[in-house]
């Protein structure tokens, strides 16, 4: 469904990623984890359209989407819920969810905008209570909620997400999680960039390492979590260090 | 002084109040979707009325009006999409300068084509001598005219805005921008929208107040100085309370002539704005914590 090749991207003159390629077939979870500054947002943001690829290829669904503008990304079915939320904190929840469907409004009829507001509304409760409310009044959880329901708006096959439990209580990032593993079940196709490590593989099919802006590792996520480096580096376990008793 | 001389006063501060809050709102709407203060919004404001002045021989007058603002609108349009929109990582400093130049070029375009003359449209109804009383004041139909389009205008604004789905991605792009274009909306379709909407409103307040104030190829800068303390006044980005900041300096300015030769009136605006930049540079209504966040 997506293909990264070779693709080189950084900010001014600093290069961040270092020919990275990986690919998500369609149905799957795939997580991209890796420490602080090595280049996991900047991968999505590259692909999303919102930074400039400097060498590489992106292709979604067979098309070059390489440098595309990330709205007529979004238009072709590849979305990115981004880093910290960003919801329009000034407007109201529905007036968000319906902003998350603007790529939907000339091609489809209202009915199915309809449907899937009300079925975001299914997965998210909590916003349906508040939709009159401004977004920026909401918790972090629930703004959370709101991007990844604004997202969903857009009818995307494939959902990037960045850090989605970032700053979250654990009962939260719990109730995200399922919701992941929920939206895989209504077919949808899912990138996800996550600091929360062991969470995020045990709910994926695969997984990346990515270190200073290369992909290092590509196993699955079991394979992951169970190697010992990665446990190491990022799961906050050091298998050789605990004694037996 | 009596009750009717301060109506009298309230009346013309109103009028002028509401002029500089169309003006202030021009610039709002460009600063909340792009972030830059467009300095040629002065410039709409003169081309409105002396486009519609030169077209009012040729059709009648509210046919001349409608037509001046459509130019104005695609004026504005043009001007976008000729100096911003191929811009590539556009700094907020080089668009503002590029406004500054686009002023003069508007200006001395206009001087070349109307020349110096200070010309005007007719009185809406009645003419110069025409007055109706209200509250005791003898104030002129014209200043009605004046305060309900510009009352409309406001409302108007703050419909679209509110109920209509450009309106919608308008307000988007100017909460955040990046998280706009990831839901589709066309970023920069809305940065040529918002020049068309503050060049339009510009031009019909151009026209409603060119019977009092007439018009000229440079009557654009104090209007756009005094729309732009309103601004400020009120809290850049904010539309009611460019309405609210309007009307305080329009009545401030009009009482000023009771106490102050009248040739001071208009360093009242001046003398404002920098009050208000030391002090609140927020503006009355904005925040600190708001304009640690903004650039400008």
């Amino acid at each position: 469904m997506l293909r990264v090749r070779n693709i080189e991207a950084g900010y001014g003159k600093v290069k961040v990623l270092r020919r990275v390629s990986l690919h998500v077939s369609p149905g799957e979870i795939v997580t991209i984890i890796g420490a602080n500054g090595a280049g996991k947002t900047t991968l999505l943001k590259s692909i999303a359209g919102l930074l400039r690829t400097w060498s590489g290829e992106i292709r979604f669904r067979d098309k070059d989407i390489t440098n595309g503008a990330p709205e007529s990304i979004v238009a072709l079915g590849c979305v990115l819920v981004p880093e910290g939320r960003q919801v329009f904190s000034t407007m109201t929840v529905r007036e968000n969810l319906e902003l998350g469907a603007t790529v939907r409004y000339k091609r489809e009829p209202k009915e199915a905008i309809q449907d899937d507001l009300n079925r975001v509304f299914e997965l998210f409760p909590r916003l349906k209570e508040r939709q009159g409310q401004l977004a920026g009044t909401l918790s972090g959880g629930e703004q959370q909620m709101l991007a990844i329901g604004r997202a969903l708006m857009s009818g995307a096959e494939l959902i990037m997400m960045d850090e989605p439990s970032m700053g979250l209580a654990p009962v939260i990032v719990k109730e995200i999680f399922r919701i992941i593993s929920e939206l895989r079940k209504q077919g949808k196709t899912i990138l996800l960039v996550e600091q929360n490590a062991k969470a995020a593989l045990s709910i994926s099919d695969r997984g990346y390492v990515i270190e200073t802006g290369r992909i290092v590792l590509q196993e699955p996520a079991e394979a992951l979590l169970e190697n010992r480096d990665v446990q190491r580096a990022y799961l906050g376990r050091d298998l050789d260090a605990e004694v037996e008793i | 002084m009596n009750l009717d001389l301060l109506f009298q006063y309230i009346a013309a501060g109103l009028t002028y109040g509401f002029i500089y809050a169309i003006v202030a709102i021009g610039f709002n709407i460009i600063y909340n979707t792009t972030g830059i203060i467009n300095f040629a919004q002065g410039e709409f404001v003169m081309l409105g009325s002396m486009i519609a002045i030169s077209l009012h021989p040729f059709m009648p007058l509210f046919p001349a009006i409608v037509l001046a603002v459509v130019i104005t609108m695609l004026i504005g349009a043009i001007m976008e999409i000729a100096f911003f929109r191929w811009i590539e990582s556009p700094t907020i400093l080089r668009m503002i300068i590029i406004t500054i130049g686009l002023s003069i070029l508007i200006r001395e375009a206009a001087l070349a084509i109307w020349g110096e003359n200070v010309r005007a449209l007719p009185y809406f109804t009645g003419n110069e001598v025409t007055s109706v009383s209200i509250l005791g004041a003898r104030v002129s139909p014209q200043v009605l005219w004046v305060v309900g389009v510009c009352s409309v205008t406001v409302l108007a604004l703050q419909a679209f805005f509110k109920f209509t789905r450009y309106g919608w991605q308008m307000r988007a792009c100017a909460v955040n921008r990046d998280a706009a274009r990831l839901c589709g909306i066309k970023a920069k379709n809305m940065v040529t929208l918002s020049f068309m909407l503050s060049a339009g409103i510009g031009a019909l307040a151009g026209c409603v107040v060119s019977p009092i104030t007439y018009s000229q190829y440079n009557m654009g800068v104090p209007l756009a100085i005094k729309g732009f303390t309103v601004a400020i006044l009120g809290g850049l980005g904010n539309y009611l309370a460019a309405v609210a900041g309007g009307i305080v300096l329009g009545i401030i300015e009009s009482f000023s002539v009771w106490v102050l030769p009248s040739a001071y009136k208009d360093s009242i605006a001046i003398g404002i704005l920098l009050i208000i930049l030391f002090f609140r540079p927020g503006g009355l209504f904005g925040s600190k914590e708001e304009l640690a966040l903004k650039e400008f």
